[in-house]
């Protein structure tokens, strides 16, 4: 074996996929660089949003890196299917297994860490201070650092692209294949570090969110006051806190072995391979949690609203939040039933999963209630939402089945289990933060997605999933196996052309969705400096705080900082007729926009690039850099903040006011 | 919209032949014991949990359809948020669904736990065939210690006669599985995994690994010829004749990465080997891990508490 | 963590800036004691794979550690009564203790990475094959039967390191905390992160009676 960090370019001149993709990444790059030059957008891009600690914009930015990664991700989808489509029985496919394996890896890892969790971050951040009256979060400058450790993340992972390689070990890297043994070159190393970058921003930022929900919720605004996505917050991110450690401390391990001659997941020297299959999965089931349980906040926010109807069994749903926050930490042996632990242990985690189900089955029946005598108006949030409910029983119903050990040892590993988790991460997750997505976007840029585009993008996702993911659990039944770079029976073409029939459907979906966006980009350019442009509450039945501001919301949030008596804080405002105060304000406080998260995003960009090619003295030098901006930044940082002066203040509300009253006659 | 649902049910009605037309579907036509059991249980568990994911979907349908927002006509209720006797029993319902699943799921597992012996009334008091699966960069290995032979990919039993797989691998986590015939079991390095089969009847079933273990992963397939005893026994006969001899040389060899490897037969299996692959101490000059935490028990305190290794790999009587 | 706060102009004006830095700091140190569970329980997992590497059990002299961990306790006293000099609004009252516990903090280490030194030169953690030779280790390329540390050594380090990594963290921002209080003296935002920096310290210490039990206490044992 040679040097394992040699011929850096390879890829690029073997596989001409990656070549031309390269390329055009590199082409685009620079395009939209040049083009930020030349009109002349930098300085407002930095000082509006590079080095913003507004919550409502980096939100804003974590939703767009979302996006871009679900493009990347998808493509890698795109490609999966078209390669098993062709490769079966004396067809090979276009993917060498070098190539595929590092596709399936590079499309876990992207989907649940640098598309599903910045969405998720992207919502919390632009949503959570929106909702519980708060100005900003607890620590403005940490959730800028935390965005861009996860942006430097993201950036390594795609670097892989094209400099070495990616991992050809699964989302999970179960050793000793992902060890030095299973795995010598780079592409385990790339999974590690921008997964240890991602992993850090996504624990401060848990920090952050539990720390503004605990204290700065607006006088009044009790526990169990507070919108049911506030506590799925809570909740997710108390996961998060618990469980990311776990996955740091198994990767810091798997780092030892690799670049230490360590011993902890070898066939030598008493290391034990089973022992990271654990702790993956200790990390790996609450991290569903993670994803789903917002998911299941937004649905309690949207639900009512297009209902035009109070949440059904409000504080029934916080219970069932607690419960799995609880119990999510006991089913993680569902994941290796056929480990061969034995009866006690099989029994045990079996029952333990299926009680699990109960809390998450109880919350469908919620929104059903919900639903239950309102006035439902098909928006496409609303399609979305009733789309998940009818998806995700669904996918509840196969992982009931999956939660019997007995049967799960037919299903363990086939496609029927990739059928299932993307029932339920597609049909959950994905359709609800895109609910979210539609819902809340008029708050944040003051006019709503294109609707017919919208509902396009809805039945275009809905029907495609459905052509995707059930040929896949008939082949799974049938003995299919995931990760499969080639079948042996061509009999099971047909299903495979199906499947990708429905990727493109579904790339339809994507394609309205960004048609969406970029009509909307099309629509804002015309508003530039308009600002409040549109109304408070856009959807007409709005509930909760957000919608009692400006859309988009002031710098500020709120010109006085609302009292809340009831769960309904902004409907109760509404029946009491509330007029919008537009006199008496107090100058606001507002923290200092800095740079230094920025340099340690980039300090720990190179970082990661230095130590997956072993270069030491970037290494020591990004370390430094990266520890010296923190803590110049502790000394030098403009620490004090600035006042909006009470005259501004009063400008702005006063045209909310105005934009109000029009809305009220029209 | 009506363009929208028209290809919908066209894709529906497609995906739904392509169910009802799929003449094989493994899992659910089994061959043997343990995999008819399994199908069972698949199919009660499926049809109880219709029982509740029906009516959920057709609420969703229902509830949309008449509470829409331009039929006025419809109850409308909007600071209704809650009650208490629907709450009891949208919680009610769901327990009671999951209790009879634990149970039946509990019973199961005792049931068909693979590293428990077959019971008599089903694979009668026969000695049982037993087989060391070892899981190797990509291929897999079964050695019949019983009968002194071993072979690369394919796999003979009589049917109607328990086996007894015993598996293990070289390098990665792999699984082995009959879809046909049973469980996935992981076939796990440093670790033995004993999985009990009996298949009904004769035929060749695919088998395959089914855990991601790198790039030959895709080829890690064998077929399980499940033939009558005189057929059995003419294969044994014939694998004997092969002039492959598998000592710890020859497997070190074989355990190279290699992808694609044809049927192969050894006879003349050393002695103690699948027990050296499993402790990792085939290379000579090793010293087996059984021994190495005996001695770990006999240092340390930390050693006696946590030495519960046990390879169990179980010797032919 | 976060050297930043704003006034969140809350009414009531209950929520001050240190509380809530307070709080971000314990909700920090909650998951700073999942990532050290970890390690522990890596640590029992691991704690009599010795393979063909030594055991521990010649290699330390636990009156060496024993030494070790009084200082680490003491310094934690120490920092106490620099806090009680915050309290009293002395600033030479906090930086003498403060001083005192960094020495301490930095006798700690220096002590610990003499350990680890003694405890390679003497080639305790090595594999060894069966003549007893330590096997050497090529360089990042492991064939699977290659050279390196044994896994209870493996455990032993990283934990040992875990802890010995994040006392020099502290290290670094009492270096940092001797600046601030030259520069600004004993403002709110000082106090606050002195008040963190007292929590992590302390937290250190408990964690390290646990590594003591664990590692050393049992080990030897």
């Amino acid at each position: 074996m040679g040097d394992p960090t040699a011929a850096p370019f390879e890829a690029l001149g073997q596989v001409p996929i990656v070549l031309y993709t390269c390329l055009a990444i590199v082409v685009i790059a620079v395009l939209v660089v040049a083009g930020i030059l030349l009109l002349g957008w930098w300085g407002s891009l930095w000082r509006n949003w590079i080095t913003s600690v507004d919550h409502k914009r980096l939100g804003i930015m974590y939703v767009v890196l979302a996006v871009v990664m679900l493009v990347r991700g998808f493509a890698d989808a795109i490609m999966m299917r078209t390669h098993q489509a062709m490769a079966l029985g004396e067809g090979s496919g276009y993917l060498p297994p070098e190539h595929y394996d590092q596709i399936f890896t590079a499309h876990g890892v992207i989907m649940i860490f640098f598309m599903a969790t910045p969405l998720l971050f992207g919502l919390f951040n632009f949503v959570i201070p929106l909702q519980i009256g708060a100005r900003d979060v607890a620590f403005p400058f940490l959730n800028n650092l935390s965005f861009w450790l996860t942006f430097a993340g993201a950036i390594l992972i795609n670097i892989s692209l094209g400099v070495g390689n990616f991992g050809r070990v699964g989302w999970l890297a179960y050793p000793p294949l992902s060890g030095l043994s299973g795995s010598p070159d780079t592409g385990v190393d790339y999974y590690i570090w921008s997964l240890q970058l991602s992993g850090v921003a996504t624990t401060m930022g848990a920090i952050n969110f539990l720390v503004t929900i605990f204290k700065m919720r607006a006088p009044g605004m009790t526990l169990m006051k507070m919108p049911i996505f506030c506590w799925s917050a809570v909740v997710s991110n108390a996961l998060i806190l618990m469980i990311y450690p776990v996955l740091m401390a198994a990767y810091i391990f798997l780092t030892l072995d690799r670049y230490l001659g360590f011993h902890f997941f070898t066939n030598d020297g008493a290391g034990n391979p089973m022992v990271w299959i654990n702790y993956v999965w200790v990390f790996g089931h609450p991290e569903v949690y993670v994803l789903v349980l917002p998911a299941f906040g937004i649905l309690s926010e949207v639900v009512p609203v297009f209902s035009s109807k109070r949440l059904f069994g409000y504080s029934a749903m916080i219970w069932a939040l607690l419960v799995i926050l609880v119990l999510s930490f006991l089913v993680w042996v569902h994941h290796f039933f056929t480990m061969g632990a034995g009866i006690a242990v099989n029994t045990f985690f079996s029952i333990m999963t299926m009680i699990i189900s109960v809390p998450t089955g109880v919350k469908i029946f919620n929104w059903l209630f919900t639903m239950y005598k309102g006035r439902i108006r098909f928006e496409p949030p609303m399609l979305w939402c009733m789309g998940m409910i009818f998806t995700f029983v669904g996918g509840g119903l196969t992982g009931v089945m999956l939660s019997l050990a007995s049967a799960d040892w037919a299903f363990h590993n086939s496609a029927f289990l990739v059928a299932h988790f993307h029932h339920t991460i597609i049909g959950g997750v994905v359709f609800s933060y895109l609910a979210g997505f539609v819902f809340w976007f008029p708050k944040a840029f003051g006019f709503k997605l294109n609707r017919t585009l919208g509902i396009a993008s809805f039945w275009c996702w809905f029907v495609g999933f459905y052509v995707a993911f059930f040929p896949l659990y008939v082949v799974g039944l049938k003995g299919a196996t995931r990760r499969m770079q080639h079948f042996m029976d061509p009999a099971w073409q047909i299903y495979y052309i199906v499947m990708v029939v429905g990727v493109f459907i579904i790339a339809l979906g994507i394609l309205s969705l960004v048609l969406q966006l970029i009509l909307a980009i099309i629509h804002g350019c015309k508003l530039k400096g308009n600002l409040p442009v549109g109304k408070a509450d856009p959807w007409g039945d709005g509930r909760s705080l957000e919608w009692s501001v400006s859309s988009p919301p002031p710098p500020y949030n709120f010109a006085t900082v609302p009292q809340v008596s009831t769960t309904d804080a902004y409907w109760q405002m509404k029946v009491e007729g509330k007029p919008i105060k537009t006199s008496g304000f107090q100058p606001v406080h507002m923290p200092s926009n800095t740079a230094a998260g920025f340099w340690i995003g980039i300090f720990a960009l190179i970082l990661g690039f230095a130590l997956v090619w072993h270069i030491w003295w970037l290494v020591m030098l990004c370390f430094i850099g990266a520890v010296a901006s923190f803590i110049c930044y502790s000394f030098f940082g403009d620490h004090d903040g600035y006042y909006i002066p009470a005259a501004k203040v009063q400008e702005h509300e006063e045209a909310f006011a105005r934009i109000e009253a029009k809305g009220r006659k029209a | 919209m009506e363009h929208i649902k028209k290809i919908s049910y066209f894709f529906g009605a497609a995906v739904l032949m392509l169910l009802l037309s799929g003449c094989d579907i493994a899992v659910l036509q089994p061959v043997g014991y343990v995999s008819k059991e399994m199908r069972n249980l698949i199919v009660v568990s499926f049809v109880l949990m219709l029982l509740i994911v029906i009516p959920v979907m057709i609420a969703v349908v229902v509830f949309a359809f008449k509470y829409r927002a331009s039929n006025k006509n419809a109850e409308y209720l909007p600071d209704w948020g809650g009650s208490h006797k629907l709450e009891f029993w949208m919680w009610i319902i769901p327990i009671c669904m999951v209790s009879i699943l634990a149970v039946l799921s509990a019973t199961y597992i005792h049931k068909l736990e693979p590293s428990k012996v077959l019971p008599e009334s089903v694979a009668g008091n026969e000695p049982i065939l037993q087989i060391d699966a070892v899981a190797l960069d990509w291929k897999w290995l079964f050695i019949y210690p019983q009968y002194g032979v071993a072979t690369v990919n394919e796999i003979y039993a009589p049917a109607g006669r328990q086996v007894l797989i015993q598996m293990t691998a070289e390098n990665s986590v792999n699984a082995f599985w009959v879809p046909k015939l049973g469980p996935v079991l992981y076939a796990m390095p440093q670790m033995n995994d004993k999985l009990h089969l009996i298949s009904k009847e004769d035929g060749v079933y695919k088998g395959r690994s089914a855990n991601y273990s790198g790039a030959g992963f895709a080829g890690m397939e064998f077929d399980w010829h499940s033939v009558s005893r005189g057929d059995f026994n003419a294969w044994v006969a014939k694998a004997r004749q092969s002039r492959n001899r598998l000592d710890r040389a020859a497997y070190l060899n074989l355990a190279q990465a290699s992808q694609g490897n044809p049927v192969a037969y050894y006879s003349g299996v050393e002695k103690d080997l699948y027990y050296r692959v499993v402790n990792r101490c085939v290379v000579s000059g090793t010293v087996c891990n059984e021994e190495l935490m005996k001695i770990a028990a006999a240092k340390s305190l930390w050693g006696q508490l946590c030495s519960v290794f046990d390879p169990g790999v179980v010797a032919v009587k | 963590m976060s050297p930043t706060m704003i006034k969140t102009a809350q009414a009531g004006g209950h929520h001050d800036d240190g509380s809530t830095r307070i709080l971000g700091f314990w909700i920090y140190i909650l998951q700073d004691l999942f990532l050290f569970a970890t390690f522990f329980a890596n640590f029992a997992v691991f704690s009599a794979s010795y393979s063909s590497a030594e055991t521990p059990k010649e290699f330390i002299d636990l009156n060496f550690v024993l030494i070790e961990t009084f200082i680490l306790l003491t310094s934690s006293i120490t920092y106490g009564f620099a806090m009680i000099g915050v309290r009293k609004n002395s600033v030479s009252a906090t930086r003498l203790w403060l001083f005192i516990t960094f020495i301490l903090g930095a006798l700690f280490i220096s002590m610990e990475l003499y350990e680890f030194h003694h405890l390679f030169a003497e080639g305790a953690p090595y594999l060894r094959d069966a003549q007893g030779n330590i096997i050497p280790y090529a360089n990042g390329i492991d064939d699977g039967r290659g050279g390196g540390i044994a896994a209870y050594w493996s455990a032993f380090f990283s934990l040992v390191g875990l802890h010995g990594l994040h006392v020099t963290a502290g290290l670094v921002v009492m270096v940092c905390m001797f600046v601030h209080l030259g520069m600004h003296g004993l403002t709110a935002r000082n106090k606050a992160r002195l008040g963190c920096l007292s929590l992590f310290w302390h937290f250190l210490d408990i964690v390290w009676i646990g590594v003591f039990t664990a590692v050393y206490l049992l080990g030897v044992l």
